[in-house]
């Protein structure tokens, strides 16, 4: 039983179906980001995917950027309370990134530049559910907000859309990532207010 | 996750024309290490909540934590914790959160705090920490502020100077008479001039405002730090 706090009467009541429990609506977009933003020149970026057998695919910016790419509506849920709706961006889905991936591993682990990791379930990234970005508002993605590319995985909270990625790593067992390892939930559903553990 | 405390707040003190720090009993409250930061419940009477997220000025093991709270006057929750909250009042709290913005004794590098505005908050609880271990590695603050009535924690951080902890003000907005250097932000070449070089490899934590926290960072990495030294939090805003 929650205690009341004395003349609190609280403004922001609009209670809107889309936005998870605890979370308020916002119209910026803040940053969240364990330290400084890295620059990632295009000319020197790539994007990797590695299984069980030591296969790696790779993509250079060029041949990342030939593929096809899906306009994304979506709303985004940070783990410190905000919430966006309807964002826009523009990316390509991991359903076309993992087609000639074979791997009998279920789980990911997503590597950053500037060494940000965090830890997903292979199924959470399919089926139309997840996309490496790399336009938000019809605009480049900023270095602030993960530009080049990042991780874009909007049904779970953002810290597991990972900024600045540079590749997946298969995994046979679920092992935490960086805010997995310093307090965060290991999945982070915001639906299920899934924020630490 | 622990569950959500009930906290008293026995103590309020106005630090700055829009801020104030409070003191809350917390019942059963488990310590915190420097650096870490609480989820703050409020509730309505007909049940709204809201949460927000506060860093803990205080440190150890006492059930009693010290917030500072700067007032957004657009906002929700910072307006009810500077104007009207009262000594007796009651509220939630969960934590302490956070194992990544932190400092131990353990940790034997020289220290580079680098505060913007509230951000101090955090930082204070670190030279807290640092004062009361007795830990000789060397100390430094850099802490930005509007002006000179806008510091948080001013006495506190000033008797904590020392030997090995050494406190450099940048005021933005306007002066105490007499200063030396004009107001302005934090630029890089503040940066060079006020604080340990990045040949020293010190561990810098980097606290405030979203956009103060951008521009220092971006700073310090040009003027040679490794990124994995530096460790930020953002508060949000611009
Ligand atoms: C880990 C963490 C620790 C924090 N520690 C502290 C602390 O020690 N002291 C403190 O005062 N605050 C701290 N904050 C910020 C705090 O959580 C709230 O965001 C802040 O008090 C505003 O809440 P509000 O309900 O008054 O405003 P809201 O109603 O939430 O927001 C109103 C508007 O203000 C903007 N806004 C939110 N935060 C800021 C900001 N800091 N500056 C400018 N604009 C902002 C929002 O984007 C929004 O548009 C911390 C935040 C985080 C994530």
């Amino acid at each position: 039983m929650a205690v009341f706090s004395r003349g609190f009467g609280g403004r922001a009541r609009e209670s809107t179906p889309d936005l998870p429990p605890g979370q308020f609506l916002t119209e910026d977009f803040p940053v969240l980001s364990a330290g400084p933003t890295p620059e990632i020149d295009t000319a020197e970026w790539e994007f990797t995917i590695r299984t069980e057998t030591g296969a790696t695919h790779r993509w250079d910016w060029d041949q990342f950027r030939a593929l096809p790419s899906e306009l994304v509506a979506t709303d985004i849920h940070c783990v410190t309370r905000w919430s966006k709706l309807g964002t826009s961006w523009r990316g390509v889905s991991l359903d076309t990134l993992f087609e000639e991936v074979d791997s009998s591993y279920d789980y990911v682990m997503a590597h950053s530049y500037g060494g940000y990791t965090t830890n997903l379930p292979l199924e959470d990234l399919l089926d139309g559910k997840a996309w490496i970005a790399y336009e938000f508002d019809g605009e480049d993605l900023d270095p602030e907000h993960g530009g080049p590319a990042r991780l874009l995985v909007p049904h779970l909270y953002f810290w597991k859309s990972a900024k600045w990625v540079r590749g997946l790593v298969m995994m046979k067992d679920d092992e935490p990532g960086f805010w997995e390892q310093n307090g965060y939930h290991t999945y982070g559903d915001p639906w299920q207010e899934q924020r630490y553990w | 996750m622990t569950d959500w405390l009930v906290g008293t707040i026995t103590h309020v003190r106005t630090e700055t024309p829009t801020g104030r720090s409070l003191t809350i009993a917390v019942d059963g409250w488990p310590g915190n290490l420097a650096g870490q930061h609480l989820d703050l419940r409020l509730t309505a009477p007909d049940g709204y909540q809201a949460v927000r997220s506060y860093s803990i000025a205080s440190v150890g093991a006492d059930p009693s934590v010290q917030l500072a709270v700067d007032k957004i006057p657009t906002g929700e929750v910072s307006p009810y914790l500077v104007d009207d909250v009262l000594p007796g009042d009651q509220l939630e709290v969960r934590g302490p959160l956070g194992r990544w913005f932190v400092w131990t004794p353990e940790d034997t590098r020289p220290i580079q705090l680098i505060a913007g505005g509230s951000g101090i908050v955090p930082l204070v609880a670190m030279a807290r920490a640092h004062a009361a271990s007795g830990s000789a590695v060397p100390f430094r603050l850099l802490y930005s502020v509007r002006s000179p009535q806008d510091r948080f924690f001013a006495d506190e951080i000033a008797a904590l100077e020392s030997e090995t902890f050494r406190v450099d003000l940048v005021y933005t907005r306007s002066t105490p008479e007499g200063w030396p250097t004009p107001a302005g932000r934090v630029t890089r070449d503040v940066i060079e001039a006020l604080t340990l070089p990045a040949s020293d490899a010190p561990g810098v934590f980097v606290c405030g405002p979203t956009g103060f926290v951008e521009a220092v960072a971006r700073s310090l990495v040009d003027l040679g730090h490794e990124p994995q030294n530096v460790k930020t939090e953002r508060f949000g805003g611009s």
